[in-house]
């Protein structure tokens, strides 16, 4: 038998990193409830839980090298985790706030600008039918499905 | 966009009818309304004219490099006139039907007064 055998798995390492993966792919899933959208802490929350997972772990594999593993994989894990961290945060934080100023939009108290496009069923329709059908009409411009 | 067929009923009782557009082609906002289970109504502006007249206009943003609008949303009353508007500085951020409610509340009690 050797050392290297008796050494514990440091499983904090591996927990440290599925938290990362988590905070990494499921904001797909948050996207759905408003809180958890318009401000990630969710994704955010299971990066700090995996950062600190993997700085335990670090600590253990360099610290007491003897009694856990974990010299290679996990610094890699770690890199992998910081990746993943950086791309999300670039993404929320920086490429999702690249958006038209739209200076020009029509401002409260002003006309809302006319006009007649097809619905889905390939009826026109005029903001003029609309709001005269109805006390309100909600107008929410999207950027679609393709 | 979600969010808003979940309240739609309160959003109906209040009058106020929830209308979406984007570039898609009429036949893809049918089969998604169908897919998602949406049931108000979809506008299709392929050509994005009312997106620019209303200066929502994302250059390049859809695929291919496609120009697409902007999340946006208005709350028009009955004389055209808009009431309420959120233009979000996040993709990721977007109105809810709370807000629209509560802007239409306002307007009830600022023209009670």
């Amino acid at each position: 038998m050797s050392a290297s055998a008796k050494k514990s798995w440091n499983w904090l390492l591996w927990l440290g990193f599925l938290c990362a993966l988590g905070g990494f792919f499921s904001y797909t899933f948050f996207a759905q409830f408003p809180i958890t959208r318009d401000y990630p802490w969710a994704n955010l929350l299971l990066f700090a839980a995996g950062g600190i997972c993997l700085v335990v772990g670090l600590f253990r594999a360099f610290g007491k090298p003897q009694a856990y593993r974990g010299k290679v994989f996990g610094p890699i894990l770690a890199t992998l985790g910081i990746l993943m961290f950086g791309f999300f945060s670039y993404v929320f934080f920086y490429q999702l706030r690249q958006v038209p100023p739209s200076t020009g939009a029509p401002r409260v108290g002003q006309k809302a600008p006319e006009f007649t496009l097809s619905d889905h069923d390939g009826k026109d329709l005029s903001l003029r039918d609309l709001v005269s059908r109805s006390k309100a009409v909600a107008l929410i411009f999207y950027r679609g499905f393709w | 966009m979600r969010s808003f067929q979940h309240r739609l009923p309160e959003l109906e009782s209040r009058g106020i009818h929830v209308v979406a557009i984007s570039v898609d082609p009429a036949e893809i906002n049918r089969r998604q309304r169908q897919k998602l289970g949406y049931t108000y109504t979809f506008l299709s502006d392929p050509k994005a004219e009312v997106i620019r007249r209303y200066d929502l206009l994302h250059r390049g943003a859809g695929p291919k490099g496609t120009d697409i609008a902007r999340p946006a949303e208005f709350l028009i009353d009955s004389s055209g006139i808009i009431r309420w508007v959120n233009l979000t500085e996040n993709i990721a951020v977007r109105a809810r039907p709370e807000q629209m409610l509560e802007a239409v509340e306002q307007g009830e009690q600022a023209a009670s007064h």
